[in-house]
């Protein structure tokens, strides 16, 4: 594998990457919450998936347009039941109770599907396994290339909304300053609600691209949203961009890992997101405030 | 405003109910010191995995209810105290030192990392830990010496018959909690628990007012480091085997959460408390695997959003009590000031952390 | 008519009682100056009426409806708008995002952006610059700018002039009298006691949470309203005693 084969590959990985952050990033940019639930609710949604494709035999097309919608619909009710509650602890209370959240739904999926591990590339015939060779003789897979377009149209669909329309408009105010922005007459709370509801959207979609491009199993959530958390922090968390750039950033840093070690594709993940956090430390405000820009502003 | 205050309120430290909490702690420490002599194998090692459970609960406090900081990475410091014990009995250091020792090494490890990860922000640092812990596993799977998740076995224990091996295994726990709890303790009555509350009421308020912030944060990090360390080296003891994956299994957070939570954060009595129930529910729950841990992350979303202060923090609100003397209580005198509006006169108002 | 009528609130700023059995009720139309020092509950009362601070006691009636427990966006649909002190522009957003967000309540009326604009011409060529770059009086003008795009009938402006040189204050109360039509009723919390005076056609004074004096601004003069702001009496001197 050449150096530029090498890069590509990790590149597209970090197209998942991207969309799997997406929904983090902007739950966090617009309620400051981290929901530590994040990767096992990916991981339900191809859960859910799997089990209606498998038994209902339901097309998975069609199961798409379902069940992003029902996520959302899912995001809209935890809102209302968890998150509106955890807003108002604290700092503390939002990262506790989501955590509890995820041991619930890790242990509940185990409990339903057993310790097999799944996967969603079945319903999609070759798919997961087409590829497209670019010249150089380098062979990228046709389902990397859509997650990565896929990512790319979510988080540009976010910022168009985010900036030329009305309900962007009032997202926005309400991140920034909330109680002004209650004062003005936007309905936070069912802006709040909205938010989470489209982070869901995005979660789900996240969930079965991660379905399809690997197996996963009850207790795959954790590291999803590890990788997703490492992807919005290097990206600067609040910067819409800085979640694709900090995505392929980890993707890259993997793919390169892995080459040198077998172990090395988590390592290296996990060592640079460390250097980058480190860099942020010492290089000052400076660069600080071009990573950090206000992502909704981006 | 009149002119001199005839009668200043009194400041005090002690009040009646803490004497005596303060005396049963002591004379219940005391028993726990003789047990071994009169317990069952059984009873000792069950008491042993108590002990153990308190450490990592006032150690995740110590960081989370009085530091401000949610980690969810403490099962680094597990994960590494065991493997520093392991490293050194092979060396050839005897095991109880080596478990000190090893606690120790962990603590220094862990000023590094903190100087890093103590500037993010409550949200990344929970995560971020959480990180550290991922990268800490890999990298002890790296030694060849722990086979890979196969794992590895603490055989300097096998020196000691089986009796010998529980009652000082017991004994260190003991020992460690009881020092461990005496030392929040006392940073408690000192000025890092006047900082430390300052710091969860206002950071930026208190750090304007000369609040040593960052010290506080680092000294509390360390302290918790070395404290999980220290339980991860009374862990290898006990169980005598190692597994990274069992060690370094973000599960141990989950055992944390739940206990301070259940307990009452940043409270001193509540993470205790929340160790003894945990203890409970795992010996009559644990057996049932899955139903268990569902229960645990339920308990503890119920908990963080209708008693986010727990059970002891609820009470103590709630009854205004405080066993152990933490805070500061103000005496009125029977003649109050003319104009300034009091709250109740003779009144004792606990102003505590 | 009356459009607002406030009876017995209370309401608590953390544990101070902030705002203590206020009265108080306006017709339409009409200018009421509320004047006191800092700390009164005038702010309080103002974020009371708007909806973002909880009232502990009392009533609230607006046009008749008890609002006393509507939400704040529900009181902005209604037609109450608050410009609240310190501006409070979202800063990261444009002059016209910020004024295009004071409409997100919905409410039908004659303020649009364009005309907000006209009537504010400094902000036409501002249009898309971030309110982080504006100067203190064309923050303040994007500010009642924002929440002329409610269509609102109750009008509060709460420390217009905190921050702004005396010109840019000036401009700010001519803008205010062009624009204010005899259906807009206006309640203004104003350090300035000449400039609340001229303004107003009623004056409230506010001392520790409750209303101590109100009154028709021209029949009032300025010793009056110092001596209730300032809970003293002043002897012949100007020199206040207890």
């Amino acid at each position: 594998m050449s150096w530029a084969d090498l890069i590509i590959q990790g590149a597209l990985l970090g197209g998942y990457y991207a969309l799997l952050a997406g929904g983090l990033s902007f739950l966090y940019g617009v309620m400051r919450i981290i929901n530590l639930a994040h990767g096992s609710l990916a991981v339900a949604t191809a859960y859910v998936f799997w089990a209606m494709a498998e038994y209902w035999q339901l097309q998975p097309l069609l199961l798409i347009l379902v069940l992003l919608p029902l996520m959302g619909f899912v995001g809209w009710c935890l809102y209302r039941l968890v998150f509106e509650r955890s807003l108002h602890g604290g700092a503390l209370i939002p990262i506790l109770s989501t955590f509890g959240l995820a041991t619930v739904l890790d242990n509940v999926l185990f409990q339903n599907f057993g310790a097999d591990t799944r996967s969603l590339a079945p319903y999609f015939d070759t798919l997961a396994y087409d590829s497209w060779t670019l010249p150089g003789d380098i062979i990228v897979g046709q389902l990397a290339v859509i997650e990565f377009a896929l990512a790319v149209a979510v988080l540009g669909g976010l910022h168009l909304l985010l900036t030329r329309t009305s309900v962007g408009r009032q997202i926005r105010a309400t991140s920034e300053d909330e109680d002004a922005a209650r004062i003005v007459g936007v309905n936070t709370r069912r802006i709040h609600a909205l938010a989470t509801a489209m982070a869901f959207g995005i979660i789900a979609a996240a969930g079965i691209a991660l379905g399809l491009r690997a197996t996963f199993d009850a207790y795959a959530g954790p590291q999803q949203l590890i990788f997703a958390f490492e992807a919005v922090v290097m990206g600067g968390a609040g910067s819409l961009w800085g979640t694709l750039l900090g995505g392929v950033t980890l993707g890259i840093a993997q793919s390169v890992g892995a080459r040198i070690n077998p172990q090395g594709f988590l390592i290296a993940g996990h060592v640079t997101f460390l250097a980058v956090l480190l860099a942020r430390v010492y290089a000052g405000d400076r660069l600080r405030a071009l990573l950090a820009a206000r992502w909704l502003h981006s | 405003m009149d002119g001199k205050d005839e009668n200043p309120p009194q400041v005090y430290r002690w009040t009646k109910l803490s004497i005596v909490s303060v005396t049963s702690v002591a004379v219940l420490q005391i028993a726990f010191a003789v047990a071994p002599l009169f317990l069952g194998a059984n009873a000792i090692e069950r008491l042993t995995t108590l002990f153990i459970y308190g450490i990592l609960a006032l150690m995740w406090n110590a960081l989370a209810g009085y530091g401000g900081l949610v980690s969810v990475g403490q099962q680094a410091f597990f994960g590494l105290g065991a493997y520093a014990v392991l490293r050194l009995c092979d060396f050839g250091v005897s095991v109880f030192p080596a478990m000190l020792l090893a606690a120790v090494l962990v603590a220094l490890v862990s000023v590094p990392i903190g100087l890093v990860m103590l500037r993010l922000r409550v949200g990344e640092f929970a995560v971020g830990m959480w990180v550290v812990a991922e990268l800490a596993h890999l990298l002890v799977n790296l030694d060849s010496f722990i086979q890979g998740e196969t794992g590895t076995s603490l055989v300097a224990m096998l020196a000691f018959a089986p009796p010998q091996r529980r009652a000082f295994t017991y004994w260190a726990a003991l020992a460690t909690m009881v020092a461990l709890a005496w030392v929040v303790f006392a940073l408690l009555r000192a000025r890092l628990g006047t900082a430390a509350q300052a710091i969860r009421d206002n950071e930026e308020a208190a750090s304007s007012v000369g609040v040593p912030v960052a010290a506080t944060k680092r000294t509390l990090f360390i302290l918790s480091a070395f404290g999980c360390a220290a339980a991860g080296a009374l862990w290898v003891a006990t169980t005598i085997s190692f597994q990274p994956k069992a060690y370094f299994s973000v599960q141990w957070s989950a055992y944390m959460i739940f206990m301070v939570l259940v307990g009452g954060i940043g409270t001193f009595e509540g993470p205790v408390l929340g160790a003894v129930l945990f203890f409970a529910v795992e010996t009559l729950f644990g057996s049932a695997g899955v139903w268990y841990m569902i229960g645990l992350g339920a308990t503890a979303l119920v908990f963080s959003l209708l008693l986010p202060r727990g059970i002891w923090g609820t009470l103590e609100q709630r009854f205004a009590i405080q066993l152990l003397p933490v805070g500061y209580f103000l005496r009125y005198g029977s003649t109050s000031p003319k104009r300034a509006p009091q709250p109740r006169d003779n009144s004792q108002e606990p102003a505590k952390p | 008519m009356t459009l607002l009528a406030v009876q017995g609130l209370c309401s608590a700023h953390g544990l101070l009682q902030a705002v203590r059995t206020v009265d108080l009720s306006l017709g339409e139309g009409e200018v009421l100056a509320l004047v006191g020092a800092n700390g009164a509950g005038k702010t309080t009362l103002l974020r009371t009426i708007a909806g973002v601070h909880r009232a502990a006691a009392g009533r609230i009636f607006f046009d008749g409806t008890d609002i006393t427990h509507f939400a704040p966006h529900e009181r902005v649909a209604r037609g109450i708008a608050l410009v609240p002190e310190g501006r409070r522009l979202f800063l990261e957003m444009t002059v016209e995002e910020n004024l295009r967000v004071g409409s997100a309540a919905g409410r039908k009326g004659s303020w649009d952006l364009e005309r907000v604009l006209h009537a504010f011409s400094m902000l036409q060529r501002l249009r898309k610059v971030k309110a982080t770059h504006l100067s203190g009086g064309q923050q303040q003008a994007t500010a009642i700018g924002r929440a002329l795009m409610a269509n609102p009938r109750l009008l509060l402006l709460d420390e217009l002039s905190l921050g702004l040189s005396p010109k840019a204050i000036e401009s700010v109360y001519v803008s205010l009298r062009a624009l204010t039509d005899a259906q807009t009723t206006i309640i203004l919390v104003e350090q300035d006691l000449q400039r609340s005076l001229s303004f107003a056609g009623r004056v409230a004074c506010m001392l520790e949470g409750q209303i101590v004096a109100q009154g028709r601004a021209n029949e009032m003069t300025r010793e009056q309203v110092m001596q209730h702001y300032f809970g003293a009496r002043l002897a012949a001197g100007g020199a206040p005693s207890v």
